[in-house]
């Protein structure tokens, strides 16, 4: 075995550029400082009116601004900035020449509100219904809101803003859509395809329908006061996850390219694995198979052992069902290893930034290997007796983090882990 | 520029070994087929008017969607696409088949969003007559929204629904962006396939075409079809696509994989590309087809195309240019046929591409204006081509086993 090709005999995919931007700031020095001191980028939401919503908070990224103002824009501007950190320290290709496809982890897109609004004024009488809106469509006046909000839209723009190559792919995997971006751009180095992928996860869906939807599904925490304390992953007073907003993107490239161009190599994607969950579309099956059979996948995946795994990254989403089975899960494949690996779920100080989870943390997970410390799990102030985590509770941990496995599942029976490690294995 | 590049060393043999169609033309292959001989269209244009749609031919759902309990979790776009899945796996063989489906991987090209109009309307119409409270949208979102409309509105609970109905226990990725995803989500199940990352993938699409919240979103662009029906090639005065209900499913497989199984295969999908014009010029996107076009792996022997051009403008007409140039492949346009199925037009163009090849005949012209000939003697190889109405290029070679 050659550092360049795993024990498999693929090619080694590494990190060598990662952009981040979550409600903590912009940036990773930013966001890695405030992360260990255990700041929460939780607040009472002003973006829009929150009369009459259970929850009145979020991780909401407002020092973006974009105009006009929508929910798919805010996902796009974000995904820039976090692409455009990540270029820098790659420094890869040339500017607007990135040399590999882009894999786009996005939220779908919709006609939002405010535009919807703006239609029904037009339409200029009192009862509306669609025809009406129809009617009034056409013409070009609102051209530019068939472009904005086209599912292709945001990768479109992002491919040529940073000139990659062929078909962008704009992928959603509901909460694991980060992880698949990532999962996507290493398959294509392995199968030669490509030296170098660009993988992107965004998603800026804080807006009043997206809150209402998963607060109908009592998905969300309502404990609105503080909104700093709402986020308590592994605690037994959680309640719910915080809809959060965020972008992650990562240059992937294979070791042989990188090295040969003498790039610094920030980390190795040394697995991924994806397991369904056919059980139900908002629930996982009460014996915990797919999730478990997702992370032995991604052992294998990654030709590793639990015992080489010194750090779990959760998926953590602070909800009463999510917590529990990550634990039972996790100790079926870890055995007693789950009560002493260390665990952190960033989503306690960013909160569920959803489509953009999976790249977000996978990023903090490269940054504890290049720390080599975890960051904390705030809030965790009454342990849940039924979670025997190892959890890195309300305080930053130093430790010697050589593989960190970083979990994501999602609605719709969706399940992704990768193995991220600090030297080819 | 990404692709699946064909027959490389070491790269196994792609078949498709299942299809399943539900469109405006009817459910199976026998119905599409028959539909398609006899140049059968099926358009409505009352119902939308002044749009016209290609509506779905009324389908028995209870026979791929058992319980009621699932058939209410989806709206249409989710049980067209749940219901021509199942087509798919019963066409493979592999229905119920546990071992095959637990390890099945699924590539679905989804939009989404499909809206309660009512609501929208409600709080529209409320607002225009004075409702102006800050909360006022919260309180009528909260009090109106179907707790489970969400995931109906959801793009991967499409591929979760279909893992939830049909048993599937592999992978499950969705691909999003109108008509290229369809390209794409061919294009990464082959490449899994031909490199031994996978065995067997379930890849396809649906789309719910009578819907008015779509109408309003491609009526911003002017892209709705109106008045009058005419086929494709047809509407360069009066362009436009009519947007189309379907739903199609292909069972890709390696041939090892199939031939252990005993599955006998209707074509081989040989190669799969796509890319994104950057459409700022004229000329720009017959040019990326050019591209795509010299990637294809060719080989001696009767060819024809099948492609998902929509009507809009300027796209058809470039791509029009583009096929006067491969003018010795007959053209067929799936848009007159089935109208335009967005995410679903290109899965579709495979599945035809296919059954042609495995029927033996290219299905006959369906055009006024001499864009589409008759073909004589069995096509041996097909390329499917998807030019979006906006943005993405997809291309696709289907050939004889």
């Amino acid at each position: 075995m050659t550092a360049a090709r795993d024990k498999f005999g693929r090619p080694v995919v590494v990190v060598t550029g990662m952009g981040i931007l979550t409600s903590l700031g912009a940036g990773k020095a930013d966001n890695w400082a405030k992360l260990v001191a255990g700041e929460s980028g939780i607040r009472t939401i002003t973006r829009f009116p929150i009369d009459g919503l259970k929850t009145t908070m979020a991780g909401t990224v407002d020092f973006v601004s974009v105009d006009p103002f929508s929910s798919t824009a805010l996902s796009e501007r974000m995904a820039e900035i976090a692409t455009q950190e990540a270029l820098e320290q790659a420094g890869i290709g040339a500017k607007a020449d990135f040399p590999g496809p882009l894999f786009l982890a996005v939220a779908p897109v919709e006609v939002e509100w405010p535009q919807r609004r703006e239609l029904g004024r037009a339409v200029g009488q009192l009862d509306i219904n669609y025809d009406d809106l129809l009617r009034i469509s056409g013409g070009g006046k609102y051209s530019a809101y068939h472009h904005r909000f086209m599912f292709g839209s945001v990768a479109a723009s992002l491919a040529e803003t940073f000139g990659t190559k062929g078909s962008p792919i704009s992928l959603s995997t509901a909460c694991a859509s980060g992880a698949t971006s990532i999962q996507l751009g290493v398959e294509a180095i392995r199968r030669g395809e490509t030296d170098a992928a660009l993988c992107v996860a965004t998603d800026g869906t804080v807006n009043p329908e997206a809150l209402v939807r998963f607060s109908l599904l009592s998905a969300l925490s309502t404990q609105n006061d503080p909104p700093q304390a709402a986020s308590r992953p592994f605690s037994k007073n959680r309640d719910g996850f915080v809809m959060a907003e965020g972008a992650g993107a990562l240059v992937l490239e294979s070791y042989e390219a990188a090295t040969a161009r003498g790039a610094k190599i920030l980390g190795v994607i040394a697995g991924c694995g994806e397991l369904t969950d056919s059980f139900h579309r908002t629930r996982s099956s009460p014996d915990g198979k797919p999730i478990i059979g997702c992370m032995n996948k991604t052992l294998a995946d990654a030709g590793m052992t639990p015992d080489q795994i010194d750090h779990i990254n959760a998926h953590g989403t602070s909800t009463p069902e999510n917590d529990k089975m990550e634990f039972n899960t996790t100790s079926a494949v870890f055995g007693e290893l789950a009560q002493k690996i260390p665990v952190t779920s960033n989503k306690s100080m960013v909160g569920h930034t959803i489509s953009a989870a999976g790249g977000v943390e996978a990023i903090f997970s490269l940054l504890t290997l290049e720390h080599q410390r975890i960051p904390p799990t705030i809030n965790y102030d009454i342990p849940d007796p039924a979670i025997l985590f190892n959890v890195v509770g309300n305080k930053a941990r130093d430790a010697r983090v050589t593989a960190v496995m970083s979990n994501s599942f999602g609605f719709g029976g969706q399940n992704a882990s990768l193995i991220l490690t600090r030297e080819p294995f | 520029m990404t692709d699946t590049p064909a027959s490389k060393p070491g790269q196994t043999e792609v078949w498709i070994t299942g299809i399943g169609l539900a469109t405006s033309l009817g459910e199976g292959l026998d119905a599409n087929w028959a539909a398609l001989q006899e140049k059968r269209i099926n358009v409505d244009e009352k119902g939308f008017a002044p749009y016209i749609v290609h509506p779905l031919m009324p389908v028995a759902f209870d026979s791929q969607i058992p319980k009621k309990g699932d058939q209410r979790q989806m709206e249409a776009w989710q049980r067209i696409g749940t219901y021509a899945a199942g087509l798919a796996l019963d066409s493979a063989g592999i229905k119920g088949n546990k071992d095959i489906l637990s390890k099945i991987d699924m590539v679905v090209a989804a939009g989404g969003g499909e809206r309660d109009l009512n609501v929208d309307s409600g709080v529209l119409t409320a607002e225009a007559k004075g409702a102006n409270a800050p909360g006022f949208l919260n309180e009528r979102l909260m009090s109106d929204l179907r707790p489970t409309l969400f995931l109906a509105q959801l793009s991967n609970l499409l591929a979760g629904n279909i893992a939830i109905v049909h048993g599937l226990g592999g992978t499950s990725r969705t691909f999003m962006g109108e008509e290229v995803a369809g390209a794409d989500a061919a294009r990464i199940a082959l490449a899994r396939i031909a490199s031994g990352e996978s065995d067997i993938a379930l890849v396809g699409g649906s789309h719910n075409g009578e819907r008015k919240d779509l109408l309003v979103l491609y009526e911003f662009g002017d892209f709705n079809l109106k008045d009058k029906f005419a086929p494709v090639w047809a509407r360069k005065d009066h362009a436009g696509f009519a947007l189309g209900s379907a739903g199609a499913f292909l069972v890709l497989e390696s041939k090892t994989h199939a031939q252990a199984r005993g599955a006998k295969p209707f074509a081989k999908l040989s190669s799969v590309v796509a890319d994104l014009a950057k459409r700022k010029r004229p000329g720009d996107m017959a040019a990326t087809l050019e591209k795509l076009w010299a990637k294809l792996p060719r080989r001696e022997g009767k060819g024809a195309i099948i492609t998902g051009a929509t009507g809009a403008e300027p796209a058809t007409s470039e791509e029009h240019g583009f096929l006067k140039g491969h003018a010795d492949f007959p053209v067929r346009s799936t848009g007159t046929v089935f109208g335009h199925a967005m995410e679903t037009q290109f899965p579709l163009g495979i599945a035809l591409a296919a059954l042609s090849i495995s029927r033996g005949a290219l299905f006959p012209p369906n055009d006024s204006t001499g864009t589409e000939i008759e073909m004589q003697g069995a096509p041996t190889q097909i390329v499917v081509v998807g030019a979006g109405h906006w943005r993405g290029e997809g291309m696709a070679l289907v050939e004889a086993v």
